[in-house]
């Protein structure tokens, strides 16, 4: 039972192997669909579990089985998400979903991991399987590959460069547990190799997040990858890179002004670069990926005021990040009629075309920006508060004008799906299951906008 | 600082004493009708549900009005329940004099909004019931929420909606409009947002009354008296921050552009008397001589402005920056006739100046032109639409005799007795403002002769402007009853400025 999602979600890869080296491919994407959700179902037993593994290096806690459940629902929700008619061609489809399985195990042992090869370890699991996917796509052209290599490349540095913080870790505290090195490693905060150790082992996650200055990969990524896989690079490992951020800057406490400032810095240049170069963007991927280094920034003010409430945050704020970015790429893909890539002109006329699909957009979009009702305003208003709680007005004010700034690309979507008129507007027809999980969507982002406390509650006590 | 006095605060709050969550169902009465309305397919009962949704919400609030109590300056009816624990963030509603007459007028003017727009929305019917509805339980809630995130989220929410009906209803330049409008107004709410942590963080609680009657240090009050008025300034709009306003009224449909000057507009000038008052009494005075003089500045910009206007509409927004110039300006008089004056004014343009805007819709309707030339010499073609034009053109430059007269002679009797100079200034845009008024009534009644043919208002027009002319004269005749129930809560803020200064 411990480990029963792992299992899972092992198993639903396996079983997708061993259809790929088989002859019998057909409907793959139903199959997909129904054991992704069983998955999902199967694994919500074992949420209460706790224990641990392999001496300590695997911890099984309720911090780490609701940072689970979470990718396995982003996992279910992409795999729904999933359309038929575009982006990989029928006869990847099994490998498709496998590496897609393995890499959202890899996420998963990434929250259970407490010790530093461990955690390479299943940071390695999840990336690999995506570098295999990244180039998958079925109008083939130049740019996937691009993509892939950048990927490939970003990765594999910032992997390096986590390995070498992890190394002064290790240095430090002769071991690498991270139980072992939480009572040395605030004694050497105060001394460049212990800011440097935490920072550099910290760029693995922010490669993950794609946070300033290690976002560069994300933008191209987004573009040049098919939509359905861009949707789970630019939302899951986000998850799991927000468990691990939480995990490590925990170490910290209570934190070093220098250790503090570089995390202000960083969260600053990250929403700042991403809401201004989101200003001027034409692909809504490419639009979605500056909003995620932006989201990155805000998610920064949580972790570095080094708090349970903040830390408490910024697992409320993925969440909902969870949610609604994938409501907007649920528009992309919905719109995308043979899987190329969506610019913001083709929103012209949605609000015709589809109102549930317009308001769906129109939701997401707020959320994102953070006006109320929506989870997105809940969510950056424990940030906010946390970080103004631990003394960094600064930061919480280039926050607030921030919001300000992209409010005009997020605005722009809702404008050209509603105010923007069309002479010859098809109408868009949404299947029941399409409508299902636009309404879910909908219903998610106003719930946790709404009646947060049942959850920030149950986030706050698995911290 | 005693914890007793914040106790006592508290108290203020006199919980219901109907048992019966009577603030909640004014606020949520109309989301209801607004998710019936997302269910319905027929246009016809979309239409009818929605206007009734808007009759029984005003006559819930009109209930409250009965039993309002105006012996005491405490919030009543008051609901209190725990909401984000957490962060202390409570569910607390109560209203007082300050706010019951706005209750009200917003109640009264939706029904108008969806009776007004009858005809003249010809497509997405739903969505724009929905819009208005949803709007009307956002500012309900702003008016009735005593937490400051409450607060927040009903003030942030109203923009969408709002946001929508401009952007997917309005005239020609709608987008540059719309966006102006959100992008300015939400500028200004994160600087409040901001401020609502900071109180936070000093008090440990989102509760409005805690956090007001505090005696905080001249620096911090500096800073919240700052980011609040940033916010309410942009809202009202102030001389400055006035620029979305026009295009926003011009552009909005008639209902929004009703909602818009009649509602959102005293959603700053209440914010001002809620927020920044009781919260930053010291930097309130400080700040009272720019306050002042950005007031008196919008009163005489906004008449000279509206002088050389074409556009009916725009003319009237123009003139709402004057209008509104006069209640801030009583505001910061800290009289009691002053804020009484305030308060009166907040009324009185609301229910004027959505009146006039009715009459722009009536006219556009039928002309599809907003030009004053246009539309001249309506004299003999609509006797019964010129009638009542000319009345509430009257009242809009405070004849007396009409609702503005009476408001404006208690907020220029409370600048008088303060500033001299200030209120002599005031004097002069109220002349302005009978220039203006009079100049567009005399284009609209006798200017050149047209052979047009264009029919008079009709039932349900009539339907729709009758209870606000009736306002205008029961308010210009007869105010006693309505500054009854604004003077104890206003007076009690005086004095409790008093104390803390």
């Amino acid at each position: 039972m411990l480990i029963l999602p792992e299992l899972n979600i092992f198993l639903f890869s396996i079983l997708f192997l061993f259809i790929s080296i088989s002859n019998k491919k057909e409907n793959i994407l139903t199959y997909a669909k129904a054991i992704s959700a069983l998955v999902f179902f199967a694994s919500l037993l074992s949420v209460t579990e706790s224990g641990e593994l392999f001496s300590g290096a695997y911890r099984i806690d309720l911090f780490s089985q609701i940072f689970k459940m979470l990718i396995l629902l982003g996992f279910c929700l992409v795999t729904f998400m999933f359309e038929n008619k575009n982006e990989i061609e029928d006869e990847y489809l099994p490998e498709y979903f496998m590496f897609l399985g393995f890499s959202a195990l890899g996420l998963m042992m990434m929250t259970s991991s407490v010790e530093l090869i461990s955690i390479v370890i299943s940071l390695e699991v999840s990336s690999y399987s995506l570098y295999v996917i990244l180039p998958l796509r079925k109008s083939q052209t130049k740019i996937q590959i691009e993509a892939s290599m950048k990927y490939l490349f970003f990765g594999a540095v910032s992997t390096g460069i986590m390995i070498f913080g992890m190394s002064y870790l290790y240095g430090i505290a002769h071991s690498t547990f991270l139980k072992d090195i939480i009572p040395v490693l605030p004694g050497f905060l105060n001394q460049p190799i212990g800011v440097m150790a935490l920072i550099f082992t910290l760029t693995g996650f922010f490669f993950k997040l794609s946070l300033f200055p290690m976002h560069f990969w994300s933008p191209d990524i987004y573009e040049g990858a098919s939509n359905t896989t861009t949707t789970f690079i630019g939302t899951i490992p986000k998850l799991a890179g927000a468990a691990l951020l939480i995990r490590i800057t925990m170490l910290a406490f209570p934190g070093s002004p220098q250790f503090i400032n570089i995390l202000i810095v960083l969260a600053a240049f990250s929403m700042t670069l991403g809401n201004l170069v989101g200003l001027v963007q034409k692909d809504i991927k490419r639009l979605l990926a500056y909003s995620g280094i932006a989201h990155a920034g805000y998610l920064m003010m949580g972790v570095l005021a080094l708090s349970k409430e903040g830390n408490a945050a910024v697992f409320y704020y993925i969440a909902i990040y969870m949610f609604m970015n994938l409501a907007c790429f649920y528009v992309v893909i919905l719109l995308s009629k043979t899987g190329e890539n969506v610019t913001i002109d083709d929103l012209a006329g949605l609000s015709k075309r589809s109102p549930l699909l317009a308001l769906l957009l129109a939701v997401s979009a707020f959320s994102l920006a953070g006006i109320p009702p929506t989870g997105g305003f809940t969510g950056k208003l424990f940030l906010f508060m946390s970080a103004f709680k631990a003394g960094h007005l600064p930061i919480v004010l280039i926050g607030a004008v921030n919001t300000v700034i992209s409010i005009f690309f997020y605005l722009n979507l809702v404008r050209m799906s509603y105010s923007k008129d069309v002479p010859l507007a098809e109408p868009l027809k949404l299947s029941f299951h399409e409508k299902v999980l636009c309404y879910l969507f909908i219903f998610l982002i106003l719930y946790m906008g709404i009646l947060p406390f049942g959850l920030f509650e149950i986030f706050k006590a698995s911290i | 600082m005693g914890c007793e006095r914040l106790k006592a605060m508290e108290q203020l709050i006199m919980m219901n004493p109907l048992d019966f969550p009577i603030l909640s169902t004014t606020i949520f009465l109309p989301l209801l009708g607004a998710l019936l309305i997302l269910l319905m397919k027929n246009e016809k009962a979309m239409k009818v549900t929605g206007f009734i949704t808007g009759l029984i919400t005003f006559a819930v609030s009109l209930f409250l009005y009965f039993n309002f109590r105006t012996d005491t300056y405490n919030f009543q009816f008051g609901e209190h329940m725990q909401w984000i624990p957490t962060f202390n963030i409570n569910y607390t509603l109560g209203i007082d004099g300050i706010t019951i007459f706005l209750i009200l007028l917003t109640t009264l003017l939706a029904p108008i909004c969806i009776l007004c727009s009858w005809t003249s929305i010809k497509e997405r019917f739903k969505e724009f019931l929905f819009c208005i509805l949803v709007m009307e339980t956002a500012m309900i809630g702003v008016f009735c929420s005593l937490d400051l995130i409450l607060f927040y989220i009903f003030w942030e929410a109203m923009l969408i909606p709002m946001y929508l009906l401009i952007a997917v209803w309005g005239g020609p330049r709608k987008d540059y409009a719309s966006i102006k409008f959100f992008i300015y107004t939400l500028f200004g709410s994160v600087f409040l947002l901001v401020a609502i942590i900071a109180l936070y963080l000093n008090n440990g609680t989102f509760s409005v009354l805690s956090a007001s009657y505090k005696d905080y240090s001249m620096t911090f009050q500096t800073w919240v008296f700052l980011a609040f008025a940033i916010a309410f300034a942009i809202k009202v709009p102030m001389f400055p921050f006035h620029t979305w306003l026009p295009a926003a009224h011009t552009e909005a449909p008639t209902a929004g552009s009703v909602f818009l000057a009649s509602v959102l507009l005293k959603m700053g000038t209440y914010g001002f008397l809620r927020f920044c008052l009781p919260i930053a009494p010291k930097a309130s005075i400080y700040f009272a001589p720019l306050m002042i003089t950005l007031s008196v500045i919008g009163i005489i910009y906004g008449g000279f402005v509206c002088l050389s206007q074409t556009d009916m509409k725009k003319l009237i927004a123009y003139s709402s920056v004057a209008h509104m110039g006069f209640v801030t300006l009583g505001i910061f008089s800290f009289t009691l006739f002053g804020l009484e004056g305030a308060m009166l004014q907040m009324l009185n343009h609301g229910i004027t100046t959505g009146a006039l805007f009715l009459c722009v819709g009536i006219i556009y309707e039928r002309t599809h032109s907003r030009e004053i030339y246009d539309n001249a010499g309506l004299g003999k073609i609509m006797p019964i639409y010129i009638g009542f034009f000319g009345f509430f053109s009257l009242s809009a430059f405070a004849f007396p005799g009409t609702n503005n007269f009476v408001g404006e002679i208690y907020v220029l009797i409370g600048t008088f007795l303060q500033h001299k100079l200030a209120g002599f200034l005031a004097v002069v845009g109220a002349v302005l403002a009978a220039a203006y008024m009079l100049r567009l009534l005399k284009q609209i009644i006798w200017g050149r002769v047209d052979k047009r043919v264009i029919a008079d208002m009709n039932v349900r027009e009539i339907i729709y402007l009758l209870p606000l002319a009736l306002f205008v004269l029961w308010m210009g005749i007869f105010p006693r009853p309505f500054v009854a129930v604004i003077e104890k809560s206003l007076s009690f803020l005086m004095t409790q400025m008093r104390t803390y200064n």
